[in-house]
């Protein structure tokens, strides 16, 4: 193994007292992405698994592997579909005329290869720019780079619509990782979701680029409303007009940020992320039951003037970010509650929320999101409840 | 019924005192440290919120307003240039009872929040609540739900603050920014998730 002695070979260097002892952090970065970190507990108490935060890491960037390819293709079908009625223009439409590709909407890998050209610049420029800030954060505060900033850059690449300008991807993922993360100090530190915290930022900062009618679909002049917004004006009767079936939501034919369209996608990571244990069911259990519950409650409220509240929670499960939230924010465990019975009550309160904001709410088309953050506020206090309980019913008990 | 209700909702989420106008941040970050402690601030401050908002609105009624003193036979008396003074006073009045009360029958809470119970005097979000009051020309029960509600989502902020800096207590937070800055950024982050309620219409 050439490459494990030459890592052994300059080892040294990077520890303490080396020459390039500054530098250890970007060295065990490249060390452990290459292979299994070798330190191992030395203090009491000693708990045997398998499963470290690296494994956990990169399980949850495995499941997302389902919504990247539906993303891929689903982004090169919307365009090349809007393509052939707008036609095509910039240096991405050059590059597939190079290759000789084409813009055929019923070529999947003519859509895959369109998608791949949208996704591409933004995960690159995610990368690099949060990548840096995470460096110099590791190597000015001596701690390490670990694989945690591979799944926020991931997931923030994945919620982020086609058409946002690559700067404000880059001030979005920083803004995500300096203040949502890093000063906090760092992965297991925080107390909000750093993905959604760069989302976030970019969506106050930056409304007209990040929402609206037009920005779903990368094609010049094209425009063409959420399946959400246009249930927010006409219900979600009209979506079957706008050529939005519910099948087609479910597998994500529809517009959309790149992973957050295809339901289907998302349920696969689920499946996943609880068969490896690395997601709660109980947030999960929690979070359908709240959207279900509520979403239930307001059909049965009705309203005349507002055609969101008949909209009911199937299509919630389906339009929006519901279901990527639901996989791959929600059951985050850092940011989340951390006791069990908290848990239900940390996905139930997400569930309620979401369907607040999307319904009653008019200024936001979409509540995922926000549904988020706002539960993440709340969870250390649901788990500090839940704990007070437990201390005054066992107190009651051995008196 | 329906207009109070919705008043409430508005009071407590859409116009948060603490995360939507950042009133009363002064207690907000300096008694934020221990959720016991919060709790028992955010009640004390809603107890004096959901009397004085009433209280002021009865003094203004019937003594301050243009016309108010009609009763008196001075229809043409208008007192309003007295009205922040003796909210106010008010305001300090229920204060020093509310502090009295919590000494004799609360001693622990009373220690626990010290200098900060006689600040609640100079609070913002209480003289900040009885301002909207008048500027929003809220009638008698319209006053007491705002009261009510708007200190509960003080209370409520507060609460979730002192949950989110009892979990930081675990971080790692680089020394430049420990104690009150992370404090500001953190009521940032906060007022950002809070955001989901902006624009709600009821």
């Amino acid at each position: 193994m050439g490459l494990r002695n030459f890592f052994d070979r300059i080892e040294p260097h990077f520890e303490k007292g080396g020459k390039y002892e500054k530098y250890f952090p970007i060295y065990e970065m490249v060390e452990s992405f290459l292979y299994t970190p070798k330190t191992v507990t030395t203090v009491a108490p000693h708990a045997r698994s398998y499963v470290d935060m690296k494994r956990i890491m990169t399980y949850v960037v495995i499941a997302t592997i389902p919504c990247i390819l539906m993303g891929l293709y689903n982004t090169g079908y919307q365009t090349n579909l809007a393509i052939a009625e707008f036609g095509a223009s910039g240096w991405r439409a050059a590059i597939i005329d190079m290759l000789g590709i084409g813009f055929n909407a019923a070529n999947p890998l003519a859509n895959m290869a369109h998608g791949l050209l949208y996704f591409l610049p933004i995960y690159i420029v995610t990368l690099v720019a949060g990548g840096i800030f995470e460096v110099i954060f590791a190597t000015v505060r001596k701690h390490e780079v670990n694989e945690g900033f591979l799944v926020s850059s991931m997931l923030y690449a994945l919620i982020v619509p086609a058409t946002t300008p690559l700067w404000q991807v880059a001030l979005g993922i920083i803004f995500g990782v300096v203040i949502g993360k890093e000063v906090f100090g760092g992965t297991g530190k925080n107390f909000l979701n750093p993905a959604l915290t760069g989302r976030a930022f970019l969506y106050f900062a930056y409304p007209a680029q990040l929402s609206g009618d037009s920005v779903w679909v990368p094609v010049d002049g094209f425009t063409g409303a959420t399946a959400l917004a246009v249930s927010a004006s006409q219900g979600f009767q009209a979506l079957a007009a706008n050529g939005m079936s519910w099948w087609d939501s479910f597998y994500g034919f529809i517009p959309g940020s790149f992973g957050e369209t295809s339901t289907l996608a998302c349920l696969i990571g689920l499946v996943f992320l609880l068969a490896t244990k690395i997601a709660n069911y109980r947030m999960v259990v929690g979070c359908l039951a709240g959207m279900i519950g509520f979403s239930l409650l307001l059909n049965w409220i009705g309203s005349d003037s507002n055609p969101m509240f008949a909209m009911p929670w199937y299509w919630h499960l389906v339009l929006g970010g519901y279901a990527f939230g639901l996989v791959f924010m929600v059951t985050e465990p850092v940011s989340g509650a951390h006791t069990n019975v908290g848990r239900y009550i940390y996905g139930a309160l997400i569930g309620f929320m979401v369907v607040m904001i999307r319904v009653i709410n008019p200024a936001f088309p979409e509540g995922m999101m926000l549904a988020i953050l706002f539960g993440n506020v709340f969870a250390p206090l649901i788990d500090y409840f839940v704990v007070q309980a437990n201390i005054k019913r066992r107190a009651k008990r051995h008196g | 019924m329906e207009d109070l209700i919705s008043l409430a909702v508005k009071a407590i989420f859409v116009e948060n005192l603490a995360l939507s106008f950042f009133l009363g941040m002064c207690t907000f970050i300096a008694v934020s440290k221990k959720i016991s402690t919060a709790i028992g601030l955010g009640i004390s401050v809603m107890i004096v919120q959901s009397i004085t908002v009433p209280a002021n609105n009865l003094i203004l009624t019937y003594l301050l307003a243009p016309g108010a003193l009609a009763w008196a036979g001075f229809p043409e008396i208008d007192l309003t240039f007295l009205g922040l003074i003796s909210y106010i006073g008010v305001i300090a009045a229920l204060v020093q009872i509310l502090e009295m009360v919590l000494d004799k029958y609360f001693p622990p809470l009373y220690n626990a929040l010290g200098v900060f119970l006689p600040l609640i005097t100079v609070n913002c979000a209480i003289l900040g609540g009885s301002l909207f009051m008048v500027e929003r020309g809220y009638d008698f029960s319209e006053s007491l739900t705002y009261g009510v509600s708007s200190g509960f989502g003080w209370a409520l902020a507060i609460t979730a603050m002192a949950g989110v800096r009892e979990k930081l207590k675990y971080s790692d937070i680089p020394d430049g920014l420990q104690g009150l800055g992370i404090t500001f950024i953190t009521a940032g982050l906060m007022a950002m998730a809070f955001m989901s309620f902006s624009g709600v219409k009821l």
